[in-house]
């Protein structure tokens, strides 16, 4: 089992958990992410790891309860504990001195795990200026963390209501009409934030690393579920990723698997109602 | 008596019943039916049957036991070698093995030596006997083994019962390896059987440790450096679908056969919503390929309430690789066999879903490599199956994640780890393999039994280590 040390609510439906996984936090690296299960008769859940602290022996996660799933982990309290915890899995962010400026990009929910990210980056010596992009003020996360984290941090809302009125992508055109010289950019979100990110730095030549969490089961590789089209592969993002080469990545069919389990989804929900959420803990 | 040239009869539910339930398909022999099939055994002199089996259980002995209504000693008889005689007496291809060296094969039915291994298994069970565990000597050395599937499980049944300290590291949620992901509850109950044998195994006091992925959340070296291993089993099985790289193929509602029965066995979705994963299946599904994993793919798609399911393969029914008594049992339930067929795309709907699945006919060649006739595409022949699901069953490669992590075992162009036949011993000093991730995708009996021989080899080894 493993406990669940600290909960905060960062927004309306945005959640963070300080969870209790040593051997995990002590391997775990910037871009890689951890499977849970809450119950026996939960799903596996992935999660891309939002912070670790090898000393204290956690890991944090965020997510937004968007399904029965998520909204069931939602109603756990710290005290309580997850059945299972497994990572960390997949690929770490390549991170190394003299990479330049990076520009981490932040979307929503995304803004979780490109903050370890944007801290190692500038860690290791590089120029990070960061972009993080909500629809309004209210719903803006880990702002302190990312300026922290950061050289310099943009922050766009979708209706004006706090920093630049505009997407991400806004805020990059900004940054790329004052001359600043970007080697990188590392954009996650919701994938047509992605897509559109992508779109924006294609013309301009810029490398630009997306992380994609596609539906998936195991984590390991086993499953396939995972599967996204990248340049003339098929990739498992669970063990080739979850970062790839925004620029040959399938945004297309990504999005259509994402969709695969709509339908479920609401009879999922009808039930959760029906058997009143949290009382299967 | 006159002695009957046919096997009695494995009782079973009704086909047009249990194909629309998870129920186990063979209800199992009762005890009467038990000791008289048992009396067909000749009890030869020279028993051919034992070297059939993988793990060299004493055929003529354990059934001997029944005969004689000690169905304790039949059990007891079969333990000394198997770890898992519930699973094996379900799952084994005994046609190709006990079964198939059989005198009374050569004129009538082989003595159905599996059927009786279930029988004393599942009257064991039935008993909830104590299980004896072995006390550790005071220097017992400590023994890891990674993955809880066949091969490491029988690797760890046989250490612990030698008195070493068994740590298994499965990835997964659940231990079993393909006995609780891959192979369906209707053929292989997992709270009945599977969970049951696994307790067995931690009564002799192996210890499981679930949710541990070795390669990320240490490598072997770490283990044998830092937390004390002695020598490792590697037992990671065929974890890495393999899919056909025809259009089409990341369509919605196309699945690798690993992830359909991953989400049906182990997460429990043929019980959604009561559990949270969903699984698609639509009206008309499509299998493709012709073994075990496709048969099961195909029945699991009936009782997950497909109306029409195919099973798309590219040889002739002489060629299926799935066990016989399998693609009987399918053909009952209404499966419908599309041989000398080869899927050539995947066609999709306007929302990216699976609408058909376009196939070309095959005719049978010159053998193969594999000895089996090769087939053929005709020119012209291509044709579609409308179907809502389809599940790709060609077989699995091995997962890659140990290997590379660990440096010094070496493995194979396909990544498979190079390990010797007889002792399993790989590259690497104390780090044995066997099963899937050795031969390639095999069957449950020939892992148990790579796991038998390597757990000798290590045992050997760690002595040697003390001395």
């Amino acid at each position: 089992m493993f406990k669940i040390l600290d909960k905060k609510v960062l927004s309306p439906g945005v959640y963070q958990f300080d969870i209790e996984a040593p051997r995990v936090a002590k391997k775990a690296e910037p871009g890689q992410f951890i499977v849970l299960r809450v119950n026996e008769e939960g799903e596996r859940i992935p999660l891309t790891i939002a912070d670790f602290d090898r000393a204290k022996g956690t890991i944090t996660i965020i997510f937004q309860a968007v399904g029965a799933s998520t909204e069931l982990l939602g109603s756990m309290n710290a005290g309580e504990s997850l059945l299972d915890f497994v990572g960390p899995l997949g690929q770490p962010s390549h991170i190394q001195g003299g990479m330049g400026t990076i520009v981490c990009i932040g979307g929503g929910i995304g803004v979780a795990p490109v903050y370890p990210i944007a801290r190692g980056m500038k860690d290791a010596g590089n120029k990070v200026i960061s972009i993080m992009g909500a629809k309004t003020k209210d719903i803006l996360i880990l702002e302190d963390a990312m300026k922290a984290a950061s050289n310099e941090v943009l922050v766009t809302t979708d209706d004006g209501s706090y920093g630049i009125k505009g997407f991400v992508t806004t805020a990059l055109q900004q940054l790329v009409d004052r001359g600043e010289k970007i080697d990188q950019v590392t954009a996650i979100g919701p994938v047509v934030m992605m897509r559109s990110v992508v779109e924006a730095t294609r013309p301009l030549g810029i490398k630009t690393i997306v992380s994609l969490n596609p539906i998936m089961v195991d984590g390991t590789g086993m499953c396939g579920g995972c599967r996204v089209q990248v340049g003339d592969e098929t990739k498992f993002a669970c063990v080739d990723g979850p970062e790839f080469d925004g620029h040959i990545v399938d945004f297309k069919g990504l999005m259509s698997r994402q969709r695969m389990y709509r339908e479920q989804e609401t009879v999922e929900k009808d039930h959760a109602c029906h058997i009143g959420l949290g009382g299967k803990k | 008596m006159a002695l009957s040239l046919k096997k009695h009869k494995m009782p079973e539910q009704d086909p047009k019943v249990r194909a629309h339930n998870f129920d186990e398909v063979s209800l199992g022999y009762d005890e009467e039916t038990a000791v008289s099939e048992a009396e067909r055994c000749l009890n030869c002199k020279v028993p051919q049957c034992r070297k059939g089996c993988p793990v060299q259980v004493d055929i003529p002995a354990f059934i001997a036991k029944i005969k004689e209504r000690d169905f304790d000693g039949a059990i007891d008889k079969i333990k000394e070698t198997n770890s898992l005689p519930a699973v094996c007496g379900r799952v084994c291809p005994q046609e190709n093995q006990c079964e198939k060296y059989c005198v009374l094969g050569n004129k009538g039915e082989s003595v159905a030596i599996g059927r009786l291994e279930r029988f004393a298994a599942d009257n064991d069970m039935a008993k909830n006997k104590e299980v004896k565990s072995v006390s550790f000597a005071a220097a017992a050395q400590k023994v890891a083994v990674i993955g809880a599937g066949p091969a490491g499980l029988s690797a760890a049944g046989d250490l612990a019962k030698k008195g070493y300290r068994v740590t298994i590291f499965e990835a997964l949620h659940t231990a079993g390896g393909v006995l609780s992901y891959g192979i369906p509850e209707f053929r292989l109950p997992k709270d009945n059987i599977v969970k049951k044998e696994i307790a067995n195994l931690e009564k002799l006091g192996v210890k499981i440790e679930v949710d541990s992925v070795v390669g990320r959340l240490f490598t072997i070296d770490e283990l044998m450096q830092e937390e004390g291993f002695d020598a490792v089993f590697v037992g990671t099985g065929a974890g890495l679908p393999h899919f056909m790289h025809i259009p089409g193929e990341n369509l919605n509602g196309v699945y690798s056969a690993n992830e359909f029965l991953t989400r049906c066995n182990l997460m429990k979705a043929y019980k959604f919503p009561e559990y949270a994963t969903p699984i698609h299946v639509g009206k008309n599904v499509a299998v493709v390929g012709g073994g075990n994993v496709a048969m099961d793919a195909a029945r699991t798609s009936l009782r997950l309430g497909a109306e029409h399911v195919y099973i798309v393969y590219r040889r002739g029914e002489d060629e299926l690789p799935a066990r016989r008594e399998e693609v009987h049992h399918a053909k009952e339930e209404g499966i419908d066999f599309r041989l000398l067929n080869n899927p050539v795309e995947v066609l999709g709907d306007e929302n990216g879903w699976v609408s058909e699945l376009r196939c070309i006919k095959m005719e049978l060649g010159e053998p193969d490599a594999s000895g089996r006739r090769r087939p053929v595409a005709v020119p012209g022949s291509e044709f579609n199956l409308a179907v809502d699901t389809v599940v790709i069953a060609i077989g699995q490669g091995p997962n890659p994640i140990v290997a590379s992590t660990t440096p010094g075992m070496d493995t194979t162009k396909r990544g498979n780890i190079i390990a010797d036949e007889e002792s399993g011993a790989t590259t690497k000093e104390g780090v044995f393999a066997g099963g899937d991730i050795v031969t390639g995708a095999a069957t449950v009996i020939l892992a148990m039994g790579a796991g038998k021989k390597a757990a000798a080899a290590m045992d050997a080894y760690l002595q040697k280590k003390r001395a």
